[in-house]
């Protein structure tokens, strides 16, 4: 049985990457703070039947999301579209490829790195619809493997999976817009 | 004339390639079975085109995961320490 006394010692260490979360989802800083708090508070209740040795992080992950659901996917303060359009493999990579064909960019890979500003990545994960942003988050961002998706979601791998092939294309798809718009200034100039 | 064509791995069948970028997501998931990991690290070995593809997947997920980072704020961090440490006491004190 874990000891409350070393909750904080335990479970503050993944604080940041909870806060990111929580940000991403409810794209609010108040509603963000508000879910970290609840969120931590819950846990440390709940810390009791927390099994030592198994992954802390996963389980702080599923308060949040049982948190979230609860509080505040009621209180969205904007429309949710619920689907994404299905763009195929490689969008991105295939549009930066055909814009260094036209001598508009340099080379894919170079290319990522100076592309997009921290506010454009977040703006593009944050546009997608909260199932498959939520995803794409715990994998990419979180480095979650499908399994622990898969619980901390409560839904099956195979969902997650899906979840992850659409959700990922659509950010591609979001992504591949500010490329466009930066390689159109750069033609005019 | 093969009936079936089994999947293959010969760098220059152009099915393998096509099934590592298929696999791809998979395979920097770390998801992929030992064998079918294999199989797509040996493709990798011998064509440049789809390591430029798996290269830029792999450098655009670490971009997403190191721009998508936040610091809690320490105002934040200290009213939580409270929170816990207010439930601490309250439980200890046998309330």
């Amino acid at each position: 049985m874990a000891d409350p006394k070393h909750f904080s010692e335990d479970a503050m260490i993944h604080a940041d990457s909870l806060y990111a979360a929580a940000l991403r989802m409810t794209r609010n800083r108040s509603d963000a703070e508000d879910l970290l708090q609840e969120t931590y508070l819950k846990a440390f209740r709940a810390y009791d039947r927390f099994e030592e040795g198994t992954y802390i992080k996963a389980w702080l992950y599923r308060i949040l999301t049982n948190t979230y659901i609860n509080s505040y996917r009621a209180k969205k303060r904007r429309p949710e579209e619920t689907d994404v359009e299905d763009v195929g493999e490689l969008y991105l990579y295939r549009q930066i490829n055909a814009l260094e064909r036209s001598g508009l960019a340099r080379s894919a890979e170079d290319v990522a790195l100076d592309l997009f500003t921290d506010d454009q990545i977040k703006e593009s994960l944050e546009s997608l619809p909260e199932n498959y942003r939520y995803a794409v988050l715990l994998a990419d961002v979180e480095g979650f493997s499908y399994k622990e998706i898969a619980e901390i979601t409560g839904v099956p791998v195979g969902t997650v999976m899906s979840r992850l092939s659409r959700g990922r294309a659509a950010l591609q798809k979001s992504l591949a817009g500010y490329v466009q718009e930066r390689a159109l200034v750069k033609a005019e100039k | 004339m093969s009936e079936q064509k089994m999947p293959s791995m010969d760098p220059f069948d152009r099915g393998a390639c096509e099934e590592t970028i298929h696999e791809l997501y998979h395979f920097l998931d770390g998801e992929l079975t030992e064998t079918r990991r294999k199989e797509i690290e040996y493709h990798l070995d011998h064509c440049e085109p789809c390591v430029h593809i798996v290269s830029f997947e792999s450098e655009l997920r670490r971009v997403i995961a190191d721009r998508c980072r936040e610091k809690v704020p320490q105002k934040l961090r200290d009213k939580i320490a409270q929170l816990i440490n207010h439930e601490l006491d309250a439980s200890e004190s046998g309330s």
